[in-house]
């Protein structure tokens, strides 16, 4: 039994990354996006605890909202995983229920 | 869309329902009952009161099965019941003891 | 297998800055016809909106607080209140409302429906829905 969440905001802007993270059971998955990818960012003040919790969950991106902001791939975090609109589905089956986290 | 109650003018929308809760009085609740052809009697009036109050206290017109439950609760089983409730507003209780109540329409009725 | 799912409302946000915590007890008191399991889950600003001794006549809009007292009559009396949230914003749980529901299932007691529960608690519950709902 898994939960796939989604994040949609950005963690600079609201601790709703965290939050989420906080309350994921080991082997969810979380998929970031909308502004959420820019928690998948390497190299800021919050990159190291998203890679803490990358250990326990699954950290996806969505590739459509990560190149419509211009973020080269090689900036993200080498724990982060890019999927297109299909992954997404992909995930959403693969998991027992989505929590949006909003 | 209005009533008009001793020659003042009480909005209401497309279904009947009044739009400023505060415009309510007892004459105006008569008014609509008789476009709902409802005759107002004091059993009538007993379930429109308890309305108001549950509605001053929770801020909700009830659905009608929480309606007719309190209704059990407060008053006993032989007016709580959907026979009671239907004879007094054959079109729904929770929709037509609200509109005369005042009330918006209850949530959860489309 | 039952028919009956068990249903979360996750509420994360303050009372009256945005329209969430309104439509969420509007899609709860909507939904609670369904008879399905319902649950309530306030975490981080969430917890904001279930402060006592709020009055909104000076703002203009409607004060919402005292529908949840309504809840226990929608058979919805499982408000779970997640104790971080609460610390970390200077709340315990004397700040909240009193929220009561009567028990069917013991001669109509009154008993709380708040439930403060820890974070771990907190995750475990929602690994635990069906369906959740996030406002």
């Amino acid at each position: 039994m898994s939960t796939l969440h989604t994040v949609n905001k950005s963690p600079f802007e609201t601790q709703t990354l965290l939050s989420c993270l906080n309350h994921c059971k080991d082997g969810d998955a979380v998929l970031l996006i909308e502004d959420g990818i820019y928690g998948g960012l390497a190299g800021t003040g919050l990159s190291e605890a998203i890679r803490q919790s990358a250990s326990r969950v699954k950290i996806y991106v969505l590739n459509e909202d990560v190149k419509a902001r211009g973020i080269p791939a090689e900036r993200l975090m080498e724990e982060v995983t890019g999927v297109g609109y299909d992954g997404f589905v992909d995930l959403v089956t693969e998991h027992d229920r989505t929590q949006s986290w909003l | 869309m209005a009533y008009e109650v001793n020659g003042q003018v009480v909005e209401h929308d497309e279904e009947g329902y009044i739009v400023n809760l505060s415009d309510w009085s007892r004459e105006l609740a008569e008014e609509i009952a008789k476009t709902e052809n409802i005759e107002m009697t004091d059993e009538h009036w007993e379930v429109v009161n308890f309305l108001r109050d549950y509605y001053e206290e929770y801020q909700i017109a009830p659905a009608v099965r929480v309606l007719i439950k309190a209704i059990k609760k407060s008053m006993g089983p032989e007016k709580g019941n959907n026979k009671y409730m239907y004879e007094l507003f054959p079109y729904g209780p929770a929709k037509q003891a609200c509109k005369i109540a005042g009330l918006p329409k209850p949530t959860g009725c489309v | 297998m039952s028919d009956t799912k068990k249903f979360l409302y996750v509420n994360r946000k303050a009372p009256y800055g945005t329209i969430y915590a309104l439509e969420s007890l509007e899609v709860v008191l909507i939904g609670a016809a369904f008879e399905q399991e319902v649950a309530l889950a306030f975490l981080d600003d969430g917890v904001f909106q279930l402060t006592k001794g709020q009055d909104t006549t000076g703002i203009g809009v409607k004060n919402f607080s005292p529908t949840f007292r309504a809840l226990g009559d929608y058979d919805v009396n499982k408000l779970y209140v997640e104790r971080e949230s609460l610390e970390e914003r200077g709340l315990s749980e004397d700040d909240l409302q009193e929220i009561m529901y009567e028990d069917e299932d013991d001669d109509w007691a009154e008993k709380p429906s708040i439930r403060i529960v820890s974070r771990a608690e907190m995750a475990d519950i929602m690994a635990e829905q069906d369906v959740i709902l996030s406002f």
